[in-house]
């Protein structure tokens, strides 16, 4: 098989583009040229995006620079106030909860946080959650719904960790009861896939009326590595792997898991934070109004068969 | 198990009678291991005789994503049926058991690993909203690697139909009794197996979310003795109880008379 370039790789000329723009933008003198800087950008880009692999869109969804959970949180959500714990054993900073305002309305935000420096990383856990994260979300779920107030969830995960302290305190009881009690929330719940879907590490807050996800997002039943390593037994198969599980926001959207795909602007969500938050907000926007003019009972029954038509078979008379 | 009357016990290495063992359930007589059923021959000590149907059989698998890695997976299915007679990795059942009607799921580990793609989330969910339509008690016998790698996320949404479909059951106030056999990992633990008014397990089943070799590869030391087994998440509070196997028929009609506020 051809060696693939690493997203890394083919992102360098646009960094450096970027960087020539970004110099020019000091003096208004330079319009013309940043103008032509930024087509060029724009035309590489579009060069580049239409040849990305499944691997490659996971090395963006991966990648260390894309928005987490706080940055959404600190640029859409006004006045957040963050609630921790669990009440049962401790506090899990891999996941994030809280109250905020979205448009003048109180929401509860929810959402994984991963880390950017080696010592963030840590204490995030890699954004992978123990029980208490997953119990202190539907803590906060339930405080919304007690309220009436609408439910966000922003996904990033590279799955629920696989610890001892985690199996000794119900790891796979905490994501079951989440899908349980989150399939009967009263309020309107939007989940946003932002980065990795890890599996049911992922799917433990992800359950709702709405699920968006950014374009070069990813959401899977297990890492490629994972299933290289177990299906083929080898890691040289991870690109194969990529691509037949079909984890993409194109792939999903064509197998009815998602509702919408919010576009990424030019270099990817960690290319350009502005406008990504602007189009995630657009789209959360969009469909909170639209699910708000439901009744409960509807939303309800909306969201039971949302989830109970997922599935491919055939079913013999 | 080999043709012959005699037979090592894989755990304890005793030599034993072949059909003591079997007359034992697969249970070993000499250390009490648990060897893993087949569903039909877990049907056959449950139910009451002659009480049973097998349903939800028109429920097909098929291949939603082209999926081919060492093999297709079409053929695995194809070699799984072969091997098992079965047609999934998971038969839905209704019948009686002491004379109480009830619907019962049970999984298959020969069957791919009894992982849970479509045809299991479905059939499993279809055993749950009958369960709840007919007012009889739901009881699913699990065993599975979790969800089925070939049928990528859909796999996967199949924990969340499958526990949706356990909080309607649970509103109408139908009892639902768990029974997790050895192994139970993965996503089927992470959605219906743990989600029963009653859980309880076969003993020495392993249960857990991750397989132990992901958490050893990942914390990089040896994990506990018995980590992960149905005694130590006993211990942890993760299960009502753990029940033998020769005990499981007799359990299941006491749990649920109480449940159905039912005396003898
Ligand atoms: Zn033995």
């Amino acid at each position: 098989m051809e060696e693939e370039k690493t997203f890394f790789e083919l992102e360098k000329p646009l960094i450096k583009l970027r960087e020539e723009i970004r110099k020019l933008e000091t003096d208004p003198k330079n319009k013309e040229k940043i103008n032509k800087l930024k087509k060029e950008l724009k035309n590489k880009w579009k060069e580049i995006e239409s040849k990305l692999t499944p691997l490659h869109i996971i090395q963006i969804a991966r990648h260390p620079q894309r928005p987490y959970t706080l940055d959404y949180i600190d640029n859409l959500i006004e006045d957040f106030m963050e609630l921790h714990g669990d009440r049962r054993f401790g506090d899990d900073p891999a996941i994030v909860a809280g109250l905020g305002f979205y448009h003048g309305q109180t929401v509860a935000v929810i959402g994984h946080q991963k880390g950017r420096t080696t010592k963030e990383k840590l204490f995030r856990n890699f954004g992978m959650p123990h029980p208490e994260g997953y119990r202190k979300a539907l803590r906060i779920m339930k405080l919304a719904n007690k309220f009436g107030f609408p439910i966000l969830t922003f996904i990033d995960t590279p799955g629920a960790y696989p610890g001892i302290g985690a199996e000794e305190r119900g790891q796979a009881e905490a994501i079951a009861y989440n899908l349980r009690e989150m399939s009967r929330l009263e309020v309107p719940i939007i989940n946003i896939i932002i980065g990795e879907g890890g599996s049911g590490g992922a799917l433990a807050i992800g359950i709702g009326d709405r699920i968006l996800m950014l374009q070069y997002s990813f959401y899977s039943v297990i890492s490629p590595e994972g299933c290289a390593a177990i299906l083929w037994k080898s890691q040289e198969a991870v690109s194969l792997a990529a691509k037949s599980l079909r984890l993409t926001s194109k792939d999903l959207y064509e197998l009815k898991v998602i509702d919408e795909i919010i576009p990424e602007p030019v270099g990817g969500a960690h290319a350009d934070y502005e406008k990504t938050f602007k189009n995630v907000d657009k789209y959360i926007r969009k469909n909170l109004e639209e699910l708000k003019k439901m009744s409960p009972q509807d939303r309800l029954k909306y969201r039971y068969h949302k989830f109970r038509r997922m599935g491919v078979y055939i079913e013999r008379k | 198990m080999e043709k012959s009357l005699w037979i090592r016990c894989n755990n304890c290495g005793k030599i034993l009678y072949k059909q003591d063992i079997i007359d034992n359930l697969y249970v070993c007589p000499a250390c009490n291991f648990h060897y893993r059923l087949t569903a039909i021959q877990r049907l056959n000590y449950l139910f009451d005789k002659n009480s049973w149907k097998i349903i939800d059989e028109e429920i097909q698998p098929t291949d939603p994503l082209n999926f081919k890695d060492s093999k297709p997976y079409k053929q695995r299915i194809e070699e799984s049926r072969n091997k098992t007679s079965l047609s999934e990795a998971v038969i839905n059942v209704m019948g009686t058991i002491d004379g109480i009607p009830v619907i019962m799921s049970i999984m298959d580990f020969s069957f791919i690993g009894g992982s849970m793609g479509s045809v299991v989330g479905e059939r499993i969910t279809r055993a749950i909203e009958r369960a709840g339509k007919e007012k009889k008690p739901l009881i699913i016998l699990s065993c599975s690697g979790g969800a089925r790698m070939q049928e990528g996320v859909l796999s996967l949404m199949q924990l969340a139909k499958t526990s949706a479909a356990l909080s309607r059951l649970d509103e109408l106030k139908v009892p639902y009794i768990s029974v997790l056999c050895d192994p139970t990992t993965g996503g089927v633990t992470a959605s219906f197996a743990m989600l029963g008014d009653i859980n309880i397990a076969e003993p020495y089943a392993l249960i857990g979310f991750a397989g132990p070799r992901v958490i050893e590869q990942t914390i990089k030391e040896k994990l506990p003795k018995n980590f992960q087994r149905a005694e130590f998440l006993l211990q942890h509070g993760l299960l009502d109880d753990v029940v033998p196997r020769k005990n499981l028929r007799e359990y299941l009609i006491r749990a649920l008379r109480l449940l159905l506020n039912q005396p003898k």
